[in-house]
């Protein structure tokens, strides 16, 4: 499994994308940290862009790779070599190197300007939306063999994490605006990676102070050492789940 | 040592292979012929595991292959369309299938990669290599590991005469060391002198599998192309009455 995971690394490493992700990564951290004046603030802003860019690249990034793999792929399951073993191998090659990606872009900054709890759990965040979407992509691989199909479902995907699905919980706070529900605000953000990060990090800000009677719902459940621990069971959850699944779908493939 | 019983496979509502049994043993050089789109390619995937039957089992070795993937490492595979990482050089190639597949106590058989001059190109990258270095890459890649079967899936397609004569001499050394050998092949001509026996399949059927004395005698003639053109003929007529 080690050999492969190298192989995938040396590969994607060579690919010059991975390589301008980070330097993007880098430029635009330390120009929002340098155009703020409160770091602070500038951590908000580099939140909010985080939030977009990095579900967006590595889900992207790790379709587009496996289909551009799939030479590879057959030659390795030629080989005496578990199919499962291959799977998870360029899973946690692709994992390796874009989470490798925004630790340098993202983490040396914040490191830098803002090292605190909140930028801490920033990186953490941002580590496992990178990891999370990586496992995304490579279920909607399994399941699309038609390239430009597959890129097309991985987008939709991502357009539904980071926006249709906020969209969708405006709704139904408006139709049920009538009933209590704040608590079961903090269940249904469990369904979506994304909003649940950036909570976690709200709340470490003095920002949510103005997300009113949820926010201090929120405050009340993330704030305590189990809402924390089952916040991050969640992500780990949500890595864990489509890695799985991938790979026993994988598994059964013809090639 | 191969044994397939009752293989089905089916895409969509193509059926690709049709109650295939096929038992080849030590030894024996097979060739696969058929039409195309007669589910030869199909078969080879799924005696490597790359192709799922839907029903049916295959041993090698005498061990189900479901789920198995060791076996493979009695396997050299050969694939029609030899098709690597772009961005490795031939040399990363070798080296990372033999970094893969290191077993200690096998010899390494790099015969092939000397004959086709293959240590000159090393350092060239995978994509731009034409079709039929990429063959020999493929071909020196199927003998590299000494395996005690081959599965040649169009070995001499794309490949120069000079290429070709090297690689046939090389399948006859190793069926003289008791390889078992599958090619498939729509240059029978070629074939002549490499096989002994043959399986011919049609439409995913497996038509019959005779040893090539005996398709010899059944046909009335020398040569396996005539032959074939024969039952392609016989199979033909049948269809149509």
């Amino acid at each position: 499994m080690k050999k492969i995971i190298k192989y995938v690394i040396i590969d994607i490493l060579r690919n010059k994308i991975v390589v301008a992700y980070t330097i993007f990564l880098l430029l635009l951290s330390f120009s929002i940290f340098n155009l703020e004046d409160n770091n602070a603030k500038g951590l908000l802003s580099l939140l909010n862009i985080v939030l977009i860019i990095v579900p967006l690249v590595s889900i992207l990034f790790a379709a587009i790779y496996v289909y551009n793999s799939a030479e590879f792929l057959e030659l390795l399951v030629s080989q005496p070599l578990k199919r499962k073993t291959i799977w998870l191998s360029i899973f946690a090659g692709l994992a390796f190197s874009l989470a490798l990606a925004f630790f340098i872009g993202v983490g040396i900054p914040v490191m830098l300007y803002e090292f605190s709890a909140t930028g801490i759990t920033m990186l953490i965040v941002g580590l496992f939306l990178t990891v999370i979407f990586v496992a995304i992509a490579l279920l909607a691989t399994v399941q699309t063999r038609d390239k430009a199909k597959g890129i097309g479902v991985t987008i939709l995907l991502w357009l539904y994490f980071s926006l249709l699905f906020d969209g969708l919980v405006l709704f139904l706070l408006f139709q049920f605006a009538d009933y209590p529900m704040e608590k079961i605000m903090i269940g249904i953000s469990a369904f979506n990676p994304i909003d649940l990060s950036r909570i976690l990090v709200l709340l470490k800000m003095d920002v949510s102070a103005l997300m009113g009677y949820t926010g201090a719902v929120f405050n009340d459940f993330f704030g305590k050492t189990y809402g924390m621990i089952i916040a991050v069971f969640v992500l780990a959850l949500w890595i864990a789940l489509p890695a799985w699944i991938s790979a026993r779908k994988f598994n059964r493939k013809d090639l | 040592m191969i044994i397939a019983n009752n293989i089905n496979k089916q895409f969509g509502k193509l059926k690709a292979l049709d109650n295939v049994s096929v038992t080849c043993n030590k030894g024996e050089c097979i060739a696969l012929i058929g039409p195309n789109g007669s589910g030869k390619t199909t078969f080879i995937k799924c005696i490597l595991g790359m192709v799922v039957c839907n029903s049916g089992f295959i041993t090698v070795n005498g061990k189900n292959i479901l789920h198995e993937w060791q076996y493979r490492a009695d396997i050299g595979y050969m694939p029609q369309i030899g098709r690597y990482p772009d961005n490795m050089t031939i040399g990363q190639v070798l080296d990372m299938m033999k970094d893969i597949r290191n077993k200690k106590n096998t010899a390494i058989d790099e015969d092939l990669i000397k004959k086709f001059e293959l240590d000159k190109l090393l350092d060239k990258r995978m994509r731009t290599l034409s079709g039929g270095t990429r063959q020999k890459v493929s071909a020196a890649l199927a003998f590299l590991f000494n395996p005690a079967v081959l599965i040649l899936d169009e070995p001499t397609a794309g490949l120069d005469p000079v290429a070709a004569e090297i690689l046939k001499d090389k399948i006859i050394a190793e069926k003289a060391n008791g390889k078992l050998i599958l090619i498939t092949s729509h240059i029978l001509s070629e074939l002549d002198d490499l096989v002994t026996q043959v399986i011919y399949m049609q439409e995913g059927k497996l038509i019959f599998h005779k040893s090539i004395g005996d398709l010899r005698a059944d046909t009335g003639q020398e040569k396996l192309s005539k032959a074939i053109a024969s039952v392609m003929l016989k199979t033909g007529n049948e269809k149509n009455n």
